[in-house]
């Protein structure tokens, strides 16, 4: 047993967390680059051309992990705000705050880089088809998450209201997901499964450093933005003047 | 307590008879929007139909939610309903189910009328009865935690739509699958069925989401 035993209450106050975050910031975003750059090179110069789709296909290396991190940061973000308002702690709302605005972002990302490889593809720049009609309504979700927050003046209030959301919308998504599917389906079936995995080797690996550096990515810009948060909500605090200066 | 919430806006309601006829002609006049906007060819009017009821049964309902809660968040009955000894989730299911009876039941009856518009068969009519029969209920409960969360805010029928109309898609896809199997003849049966599991899922769960929303927005 060593005697260090690290007080993880301790970084649930703002006080504590902001400079904790301020540091930890470039140890997610250096990685991240270097993901990025790596993932990039692999990506154009390393993966074979495709057979079927010619080069645009690389378009879904940034399309497929934009789409898996804006999915999931719906999870974190919903965690996060249920977290902050049974425990009514500041910080955890706070979080689900700076998450929603990135998560919009990256499924904006995806939806755009998907209807950008559509239209080479499919030859056309959008489908009815279930799984782009359910990123469409996830991020009808984040906006409705975001919107709310936004048009309550009242902090805490903003914080639970986004919860109550963000909750509900958590319990819709597999029934959102499900009603969509059955609506219709054209799309290609899943790639990426267990059991078969249809991908030349470097494209994979161009991949999953791709969806490394989008993962490391929002986590240091959600930090930034907490941090923002952070000294937005809280600037009467005695505290902050001394962090500041 | 819980009869006599449901009584106390029935009466309420019957009161400013106008709001709720507003609702029903708003029903009204969008469908009547479709095939003016389309063109007058039996076929596709047919074929969208079931899509252009459905839709503006949401758009309705939607139009009607602020009045859930809105008059008593403004004279601050609400607030002694929240307060009182019996749960909130049962406050909620009353003023839900009023809400339903006043504003979801009128475009029930009128939908029939509308489907003729589009020449619907008697069948298909049916279906669309019984869609709208288990699907505004679902409308009613889960607008009902959009309407508790936008209490009192600044465009609140706007942020409501954003909110809501989302959280209706399901039952949108099966209310309207359900009217299209009529429509190419087979049997609406399985839509039902999710159409109901939908309601009874919705009924346990909502009405508890809505009773924290309201105390967040009370408080």
């Amino acid at each position: 047993m060593s005697n260090r035993k690290i007080n993880w209450y301790k970084y649930a106050a703002p006080a504590n967390f902001y400079p904790l975050a301020g540091k930890m910031i470039p140890l997610f975003a250096v990685p991240s680059a270097i993901l990025f750059i790596l993932g990039m090179y692999v990506g154009f110069f390393v993966a074979p051309t495709d057979f079927q789709q010619g080069e645009s296909y690389r378009i879904l290396f940034i399309h497929v992990p934009a789409a898996w991190v804006g999915m999931f940061l719906y999870v974190m973000m919903a965690i996060y705000a249920g977290i902050g308002w049974a425990f009514n702690a500041r910080l955890a709302s706070m979080m689900a705050q700076a998450i929603s605005t990135t998560g919009a972002i990256f499924t904006f990302i995806s939806l755009v880089t998907g209807s950008l490889w559509g239209r080479p593809a499919w030859g056309v720049w959008w489908v009815w088809d279930a799984r782009l009609t359910s990123t469409l309504i996830l991020m009808f979700l984040y906006i409705g998450f975001i919107s709310l927050q936004s048009s309550i003046d009242d902090v805490r209030r903003a914080d639970r209201a986004g919860a109550v959301l963000a909750l509900v919308g958590v319990i819709n998504v597999p029934i959102i997901y499900f009603s969509v599917q059955w609506w219709n389906s054209l799309h290609q079936g899943a790639t990426i499964s267990k059991n078969s995995f249809k991908m030349a080797p470097s494209m994979a690996t161009a991949m999953f450093l791709l969806l490394g550096a989008c993962w490391l990515y929002s986590i240091a810009v959600v930090l930034a933005r907490v941090r923002y948060i952070i000294r937005e909500r809280e600037q009467e605090a005695p505290w902050m003047a001394e962090a500041v200066a | 307590m819980f009869g006599w919430l449901v009584y106390r806006d029935l009466i309420l309601a019957w009161r400013r008879r106008a709001d709720v006829l507003a609702t029903v002609f708003f029903f009204i006049i969008v469908t009547s929007l479709f095939p003016l906007g389309i063109g007058p060819e039996r076929e596709l009017l047919r074929s969208i139909a079931p899509g252009v009821v459905w839709v503006a049964a949401l758009l309705a309902s939607m139009l009607s939610l602020g009045r859930i809660f809105g008059n008593d968040y403004q004279d601050g009955t609400l607030e002694q309903l929240v307060l009182t000894p019996q749960p909130t989730y049962l406050v909620v299911l009353a003023k839900v189910l009023a809400h339903w009876i006043v504003s979801e039941i009128p475009l029930v009856v009128i939908a029939p009328v509308l489907g003729l518009q589009f020449g619907l068969s008697q069948n298909t009519l049916l279906t669309v009865m019984i869609s709208l029969l288990l699907g505004t209920p679902v409308l009613s409960v889960i607008g009902s935690i959009g309407a508790a969360l936008t209490l009192g805010l600044r465009a609140a029928n706007v942020l409501v739509a954003l909110l809501v109309l989302p959280l209706y898609i399901p039952v949108l896809i099966f209310g309207s699958g359900a009217v299209q199997a009529t429509v190419t003849g087979t049997s609406p049966q399985a839509w039902l069925l999710l159409l109901a599991a939908t309601l009874i899922v919705s009924l346990v769960f909502a009405p508890w989401a809505t009773s924290a929303a309201l105390k967040i927005s009370v408080e």
